[in-house]
């Protein structure tokens, strides 16, 4: 089992994944166009490095740790799209394929300056889904731009890769650790109470992909899907 | 006896019961207007208290002194400018965190104040008991609790505040931040030490570490050192923290914020959820909740069209009434039939769209306003009007576009930006208002079928999205997502929702009566000197040979710019029948609604949109919908032909 074959799994779970379900065997047959024996086959194995939870029958679903290395590799996969069409040019429909091969070879480090060089761009350019948070332990990307130029190695990591609001569960919590966006917007936020550790609870979700409904600092706020995906927590742990 | 004049400023979140205590302060002495120069409203009014008399002024509700918005903007050049004697600020004690952030972000302005913790009963009822002489102390600030909707309170708010005025007290506290910030802001501080700026100096050098644009702008040009020493010092923060300098700015205040509320407030939360929050459960459920919202919308529409129809022949045959009057006066000659033609039918035809539609819409939205359903309504369309780059809160004009495009286009500003604002006004001119709905309901609904009238107001919601989303990509900058708090459910207050609605009928009386009465005039100068029949015969090109009616709809269309309806009470009149069906031709009736219903905005609502945009994207939407209304007419003319 080759790692780029580990990787193309945990982003087929990932990007299959929304909202905690389990995904069917049939699913990810579907989305990989193989057999679904060959499925089995290879989420059996992910079990057993701990990636995901299998069962018989049902299906899978990505463990935390599995969760995170899918993030890695998605975040690496999408920053290389945003960079093939923004930089290179390429066609929206053809930036897609290319990053799929590029993905599994980009460097932690380089997948940091490239997200530098970019600007920290929020979403890939084929399908407009969110890119994935770093682990570096800022709370705005204004600051990884002006706090860069020391050595990364200096200002630690995190233990975990901060999720997005809009993947957490109804009635889950997290403490925010990181915002994406310009300046007003962070402003608005941080005015509104969601400032850097504190605790974000969401109630609801609208249906159709609509806003959610949060609990912040005794106040229910509604946040439109372009702002809970921006924003970043430190889930609680289950 | 001259009595004493004193100035107090209301200052607050949104959503704290801030205008139920302004109106209970002031009653009916108010004036409502703008900033010179912005489309923010200003609301002031007067009271007389002990031998004062004091002039009340209701600041914007907001949640920051940042510079997110225009009111936030507005609001704190006011307190530090204008200087009013005191500021109320009001403080919703359920929320007691995030209202005392913004307290001490008015403390740092240096005004003096104090402060009325509001809707303690809300509180109470959630489980939060507060102890307001420990706040009191904690704040360094009178605390009144106030229950304002019932009027708990208020004599007391008076009383301390003119305590205070007297006693020539200003705010001495300060928010601590952390040394390492605290050394910075000293030395800022001091490089300010000769600079005369309207902002207290502490404030600016707080407002310089975080970034503020505004008082950088003003800053450098009054001491552009001191710009230079905060960016450095700002830099150093940075490097001590990890963190943007602005962030940690408002994280700490945040934090000074909440350690006052947690020393002041006592938490037990009650067993079972209280009928508001299973309310607003139950609203904003995923599927009883648009069940709710469309059952309700439609009631109040069919109520609201049911009375105005009503109101409104009986308004009009009672106004008509005094024709004869008028004839008498003036006689039937050129004088008398600008007289009564011109100005008397302009005033009537305003009257009888006011009266009957826009004051009970006005009462039902405000009624929705202040019980907090709007947001949930908001809160539940965001996705919808997301496909037209537009966030939830654009509803609400939208939906008050139904019963007149005036009160929707000022509206609007409930939106953030400016960009926001045009596309919501846009959409919101397309939205079949009241007169439209006469159009379509007596023209087609009446003579095709109830379902072809359906058919077009579907099809105008077509239009709707398929305009609002050219619109939205022609449009240059990035949609903003939906920011919105949803306060607690509450009752509202019948003697607030009457007055709001006073003051917005007094506004729309003073956009469009004049211009009606104008156009009227205009109109009826046209007929009398015999120029109606040349320009309809100017027009037939388009309306003849292109639209395939009449040429006399040439003139009713015109009319038609006056009120929407006019035109099809204008063909009445011109053809000498109420029977359009021995006149008119079903395609004809359809082709005469749909560009009715899209052709121009009325002159009111044209007006409106001056007033808020500018001459020239009013120009520009005005063009862009007859020419849209005119293509499309004629296309519907050949579809139509081709299946009938």
């Amino acid at each position: 089992m080759s790692s780029k074959s580990v990787e193309d799994y945990l982003k087929a779970l990932y990007t299959l994944s929304q909202n905690g379900k389990v995904i069917s065997t049939t699913e990810i047959a579907g989305h990989f166009k193989i057999a679904p024996a060959s499925v089995t086959e290879m989420l059996k194995k992910l079990a057993k490095k701990g990636y995901v939870k299998y069962s018989p029958y049902h299906g899978a679903r990505l463990t935390s740790k599995g969760y995170q290395a899918a993030e890695r590799i998605t975040r690496k996969h999408r920053l290389l799209e945003r960079f093939l069409h923004d930089v290179l040019r390429i066609k929206k429909d053809k930036v897609h394929l290319q990053a799929d091969e590029m993905e599994h070879a980009l460097s932690d480090e380089a997948e940091e300056s490239l997200c530098r060089f970019l600007k920290h761009p929020d979403r890939c350019p084929d399908d407009d889904k969110t890119i994935p948070a770093c682990d570096l332990p800022f709370s705005t990307c204004e600051e990884c731009v002006k706090l860069h130029n020391e050595n990364l190695e200096e200002v630690g990591r995190r233990e975990r890769i901060p999720v997005s609001i809009s993947h957490l569960k109804e009635g889950e919590r997290g403490k925010v650790s990181f915002i994406r966006g310009e300046h007003k917007v962070l402003q608005r936020l941080f005015d509104m109470g969601l400032t850097p550790g504190t605790e974000v609870t969401v109630v609801k979700s609208a249906p159709f992909h609509g806003p959610l409904e949060i609990l912040v600092r005794g106040s229910r706020l509604a946040l439109g899907r372009g702002m809970t995906e921006i924003i970043f927590v430190e889930a609680e742990k289950e | 006896m001259t009595q004493k004049k004193l100035i107090i400023a209301l200052a607050g979140n949104a959503n704290v019961g801030k205008s139920v205590i302004f109106n209970y302060l002031t009653g009916l002495h108010q004036h409502i207007g703008n900033w010179p120069g912005k489309t923010v409203e200003r609301a002031e009014g007067t009271l007389s208290f002990k031998g004062y008399t004091i002039d009340i002024l209701d600041l914007p509700g907001i949640y920051s002194l940042s510079t997110y918005s225009l009111e936030e903007l507005v609001s704190r050049k006011y307190i530090a400018v204008e200087k009013p004697d005191l500021v109320i600020n009001v403080v919703d004690a359920s929320v007691l965190e995030r209202n005392l952030f913004f307290t001490l972000q008015l403390m740092e302005l240096e005004t003096p104040m104090i402060v009325a913790l509001n809707q303690v009963d809300i509180a109470k009822r959630k489980g939060i008991e507060i102890d307001t002489e420990k706040l009191e102390q904690l704040l360094e600030v009178p605390v009144i609790p106030t229950v304002a909707i019932k009027g708990i309170g208020m004599s007391q708010l008076l009383e301390r505040a003119i305590e205070i005025i007297e006693k020539g007290q200003t705010t001495r506290r300060e928010v601590r931040y952390g040394e390492e910030v605290e050394e910075r802001i000293a030395k800022i501080t001091e490089t300010l030490q000769n600079v005369q700026f309207y902002y207290p100096r502490r404030y600016v050098a707080i407002k310089l570490l975080e970034g503020d644009e505004e008082i950088a702008r003003e800053i450098a040009k009054l001491a552009p050192p001191a710009l230079n020493t905060a960016k450095e010092l700002a830099g150093e923060i940075e490097n001590l923290h990890g963190h943007a300098c602005s962030t940690v700015i408002t994280s700490e205040r945040y934090e000074a914020a909440g350690r006052v509320a947690r020393q002041a407030q006592k938490l037990v939360p009650p067993l079972k959820p209280t009928a508001q929050e299973r309310l607003h459960n139950l609203t904003t459920h995923r599927i009883a909740g648009y069940l709710i919202m469309v059952s309700s919308l439609l009631l109040i529409f069919y109520a609201i069209f049911t009375f105005g129809n009503y109101t409104s022949n009986l308004l009009s045959n009672l106004l008509n009434r005094l024709e004869p009057l008028s004839t008498n006066l003036f006689g039937t000659g050129i004088v008398g039939s600008l007289v009564w033609g011109g100005v008397a039918e302009g005033l009537i035809a305003g009257v009888t769209v006011a009266l009957p539609y826009i004051i009970p819409f006005y009462i039902v939205l405000y009624f929705l306003e202040d019980s907090g359903y709007l947001s949930r309504i908001a809160f539940l369309m965001d996705n919808a009007m997301h496909k037209i780059g537009l966030h939830g809160k654009a509803f609400i004009p939208m939906m008050l576009g139904y019963g007149c495009n005036v009160p929707a286009c000022l509206g609007c500003r409930i939106m953030e930006t400016q960009r926001e604002r045009t596309l919501a006004a846009f959409v919101t001119t397309l939205v079949p208002c009241a007169a439209r709905t006469v159009i379509i309901l007596g023209l087609v609904g009446r003579f095709i079928g109830i379902q072809w009238a359906l058919a077009l107001y579907v099809f105008d919601l077509f239009v709707i999205f398929a305009l609002g989303r050219l619109a939205f990509r022609v449009m240059p900058g990035e949609p903003t997502a939906l920011i919105m708090e949803m306060a607690d459910y509450r009752m509202p207050q019948l003697k607030t929702v009457l007055k709001e609605t006073w003051f917005r009928l007094a506004e729309f009386i003073k956009i469009a009566f004049p211009l009606i009465i104008v156009g009227s005039l205009a109109i009826k100068a046209a007929d009398v000197f015999g120029l109606l029949n040349p320009v309809a015969n100017l027009l037939s090109p388009v309306t003849v040979t292109w639209l395939g009616l009449p040429v006399i709809t040439g003139i009713t269309l015109i009319f038609g710019v006056l009120r929407k309806e006019l035109s099809l009470i204008m063909l009445a009149t011109l053809l000498g029948t109420t029977n359009f069906a021995q006149v008119l031709t079903p395609v004809q009736m359809v082709v005469f609604t749909l560009v009715a219903m899209f052709y121009i905005p009325c002159i009111a609502t044209i007006s409106a949109l001056v007033r808020e945009f500018g001459w020239k994207k009013a120009l520009f939407i005005t063009l862009f919908e007859i020419a849209f209304a005119i293509i499309l007419g004629g296309v519907a003319l050949r579809l139509l032909t081709l299946v009938t």
